[in-house]
């Protein structure tokens, strides 16, 4: 199997583009990154475009197509092109794929597109769009919302863990001291855990502020063979390990309802790949749908202890300048979760931190990284650890 | 919601009917093809079965940001529940107040109205639990 | 007649309103105005709640009670005034979610507030003459009145299921009659949502000609007099006409006030003389005789002379929720959560 690295990243601003249609922010993204890599149209061996649910948010489906179509890569060269779906993990499975595509040795520069545009049809609509990714007829038919699905996570780890309300709202905290730092963040401003505490209810314990919101954006990388890599870039970054793993779609079918197994298992094979152990991470983007995800997340990791991961929050080893940050792009909450594009905005940020064009948020010494992105409640995970090539 | 993908489901969701793989005796809800632990073994062996309708909440939520079709009941209680023969689904907890749910509580299966299709469409029915 | 009463199973939501919160709203002496019906308070379904949902909870009552294999039932009928659809039948949604289906037939009925005893009669027609092993009837309502109407303070929901069969019979049916006219005290034209009555013409040519005429046709057919019978059981649009109707008829209050559910739950249209006549049937033992006579608008009244069996002892009635219990599950609700509740106001996209 033959090294991968990134080459070059785009991401477009996060947020309500009201301006800004989904065929505008998946080729903005597109073309920043093939620019940022070096690389030209044609020699572009395939494409991976990360996308949950374009038919029901802008009545589009065949997105790779149409990606393909404008960034002008359709008539001339033909790519193939791949539209990838697995919800909240979209992004990272169709990175995934654009890895195991050039490390079996069939492809040797691939670009992985994400995007999502989830403001056209309104927050109702949305909120049940988002929510296709748990089980519709044994979850959402009976009442089920993907907040309550996390709130019930929630009550379990205050209960069998301690963890309080206030250690969740840290979370939410922490992302957005860091989102304030990222420019193409949704949500550029500080908030305290009285914000959140003092949030409306979504779905009890866990508040508006617990939740992350809906958003457009979208974010591109480039991959190439690890040893034609530098040919196109000097800080090129190394995809060192990756796991991908599933569980139960419905959340009550899990083991149990405070780890996500899919993360464990992701994690394991990543960790395994790439020969490294959880404490070797320097930093890590993590998938923070809601706040407990993140603490559910950084105990998955093996970051800390199982049931210890609200309390790293309270002591913000998770902040920047602390053990290990994770989030620094504002996560979910702060940065934005246009639902296919985070996988890939992930990377994105990841590289920017190993290639430390991290500006003010930037982790000083960071070598190692890791991503880690979510489908539904757990039904899917990925884990992937890059690093620095020099 | 279609109208057929809640009809062929109605087994599941009026009567608690599910499968005991005949290999390992392990109950499922809602039927399953194939036991998860058994895989080939219990291949043509998972038998349909209809549960007790009581069981403990695992864990709740109180829903105060619904879908729409679910607003009438606003807040509402979320809750997976361990069924007594051992398989857990997600169900609304009716006929109490949500301050009196806890984890641990036992409920009983009841048939309510879970939605709606509009005015004019089809009404949905299933089960939710109360206590028991 | 063989076909008797096998098993019953009652159901009442939980939700109640009081008079005096209707009052307030109209500008009413609410209070006044309930204890002139005779009302104290009125059941009320929650938002999830219907007839369907009644008649399930009311006939797996019953089903639990009997431990019949459902599949042995070959008829069940449902009558109502407040079915959820106006076309597609409650009963196939009990037949499915008791198990009882599909060999068997089914059909609602429609009869104002003797739906109920209509099914039952046919119930045990259709066992009586072999057709059928065993039967459910059904009869359950969440009636409404017009907002600012008087029949606001008592119109409410509920219902009771009664499986018939010939085996291992609980309440013998000794004999039945029915007096029917063409009287219309009360009605609802179709498409409109709110019933309409001819107020104080709903009295002596309605309620009181009918009931009272099929009581007493009744135990001239039977050759019994009032005291007779250890229970009567009258259609009870309030807490006053089957109190004034008993005595009427001869009847000491004792003999009514068991069946007499009104009072404390409200009108519950078709559901009144069968939840009445199950109020009955958990507290009866062997030998207690029963007069039970329905009522309803347009017009008619059935009647059914009813003898419990020794069979009662072996019954396990505690399989089932009672009425008595159902009745002292309540949980009071305002106006407000009230014409949320009846969907008396329209939301959002409605």
């Amino acid at each position: 199997m033959r090294d991968v690295a990134v080459i070059g990243i785009g991401i477009t601003k996060f947020g309500e583009l009201w301006e800004r249609s989904f065929r505008d922010i998946g080729i903005e993204a597109g073309i920043k990154a093939i620019g940022d890599s070096g690389i030209s149209g044609a020699d572009i061996d395939a494409l991976y475009i990360g996308n949950m649910s374009a038919g029901a948010f802008v009545n589009q489906e065949h997105v790779a197509s149409l990606i393909a179509d404008y960034v002008g890569l359709a008539q001339t060269s033909h790519v193939p092109a791949t539209r990838i779906e697995a919800a909240g993990a979209s992004g990272a499975v169709a990175f995934r794929e654009a890895f195991l595509s050039i490390a079996s040795g069939m492809h040797d520069i691939v670009v992985v597109g994400g995007a999502e545009k989830m403001t056209d049809i309104g927050d109702e609509l949305a909120n049940s769009v988002q929510a296709m990714a748990i089980d519709q007829e044994w979850e959402t038919v009976f009442g089920a919302t993907y907040a309550s699905l996390h709130a019930m996570m929630a009550r379990a780890h205050m209960e069998r863990y301690g963890t309080t309300r206030e250690q969740l709202a840290m979370v939410s905290v922490i992302n957005h001291r860091h989102g304030a730092l990222n420019p193409d963040a949704q949500f550029r401003r500080e908030i305290n855990i009285d914000t959140v505490l003092r949030s409306g209810m979504v779905a009890d314990p866990l508040r508006v502020f617990d939740m992350c919101p809906l958003s457009d954006g979208a974010a591109t990388v480039v991959l190439a063979s690890a040893d034609i890599a530098e040919k196109f870039t000097d800080k090129p970054v190394k995809i060192k390990g990756i796991g991908q793993a599933s569980d139960t779609i419905s959340l009550h079918d899990r083991r149990d309802i405070t780890t996500m197994d899919a993360t464990v298992y992701a994690a394991k094979r990543a960790y395994d790949m790439a020969g490294i152990k959880p404490e070797d991470v320097d930093f890590a983007e993590v998938y923070d749908s809601s706040t407990i995800s993140e603490i559910m997340a950084i105990e998955d990791l093996g970051f800390f202890d199982k049931g210890k991961g609200g309390k790293a929050a309270e002591d913000e080893k998770i902040a920047l300048g602390g053990e290990i940050p994770v989030n620094t792009s504002g996560g979910l909450k702060s940065r934005g979760h246009p639902v296919g594009a985070t996988g890939v905005a992930q990377i994105v940020e990841i590289v920017k931190q190993l290639r430390g064009e991290a500006d003010k948020r930037q982790v000083e010494g960071a070598k190692i990284g890791l991503a880690h992105a979510i489908g539904g409640t757990g039904g899917t995970a990925v884990v992937s650890i890059l690093e620095a090539m020099r | 919601m279609n109208m057929p993908r809640f009809w062929r489901e109605i087994s599941g969701r009026y009567n608690l009917i599910g499968s005991r793989c005949g290999n390992c005796g392990e109950y499922f809800f809602p039927k399953r093809d194939i036991c998860p632990k058994c895989h080939r073994k219990s291949m043509g062996k998972m038998e349909s079965v209809k549960f007790s309708g009581t069981g403990k909440v695992i864990s709740y939520s109180i829903v105060h940001d619904p879908h729409p079709a679910y607003s009438d009941m606003r807040p509402y209680v979320m809750a997976i529940i361990e069924l007594d023969e051992g398989p857990k689904l997600t169900s609304q907890i009716v006929d109490c107040e949500p301050e009196d749910v806890h984890t641990g509580m036992r409920v009983k299966a009841t048939f309510r109205k879970l939605a709606e299709d509009g005015k004019e469409g089809v009404i949905f029915y299933g089960y939710k639990f109360k206590p028991e | 007649m063989d076909a008797g009463i096998v098993s019953y199973g009652a159901y009442i939501p939980r939700y109640r309103i009081k008079p005096e919160e209707i009052g307030k709203v109209w500008g009413e002496d609410g209070a006044a105005r309930g204890k002139g019906l005779g009302i104290l308070a009125k059941s009320i379904p929650s938002p999830d709640e219907d007839v369907i949902t009644i008649s399930v909870e009311a006939a797996r009552n019953a089903l639990k009670r009997s431990g019949i294999d459902p599949q042995e039932i070959g008829a069940i009928y449902t009558g109502s005034e407040s079915h959820p659809y106006a076309v597609k039948p409650t009963s196939t949604v009990v037949a499915e979610a008791i198990m009882a289906a599909p060999d068997m037939t089914a059909a609602d009925y429609e009869f104002a507030c003797k739906a109920g005893t209509a099914a039952l009669q046919n119930v045990l027609g259709l066992v009586e003459s072999g057709m059928i092993k065993y039967g459910v009837a059904i009869g359950a309502d969440t009636s409404q009145g017009a907002p600012g109407d008087p029949l606001e303070y008592s119109a409410s929901a509920g219902g009771a299921a009664y499986l018939v069969g010939k085996e291992r019979v609980i309440a013998k049916i000794n004999g039945m009659y029915s007096y029917t006219t063409d009287t219309p005290d009360f009605w609802r034209r179709e498409g409109q949502p709110y019933p309409s009555h001819g107020g104080r013409f709903t009295g002596e040519p309605a309620y009181f000609r009918h009931v009272l005429t099929a009581a007493k046709k009744m135990m001239e057919k039977m050759g019994t007099k009032p005291e007779d019978y250890d229970y009567v059981v009258l259609h009870q649009p309030n807490g006053k006409f089957p109190r004034r109707a008993a005595k009427k008829l001869g009847f000491a209050p004792e003999q009514l006030e068991i069946g007499l559910l009104t009072p404390r739950i409200g009108n519950t249209y078709s559901g009144a003389v069968p939840l009445g006549l199950s109020a009955v049937l958990d507290i009866s033992k062997p030998g207690d005789r029963i007069l039970a006579v329905s009522f309803g608008s347009g017009a008619g009244s059935d009647a059914f002379d009813i003898t419990v069996t020794d069979e009662m002892e072996k019954f396990e009635r505690k399989r089932a929720p009672l009425v008595s219990e159902m009745v002292e599950n309540e949980v009071f609700i305002d106006y407000a959560a009230y014409v949320k509740y009846r969907k008396k106001i329209r939301r959002k996209g409605e």
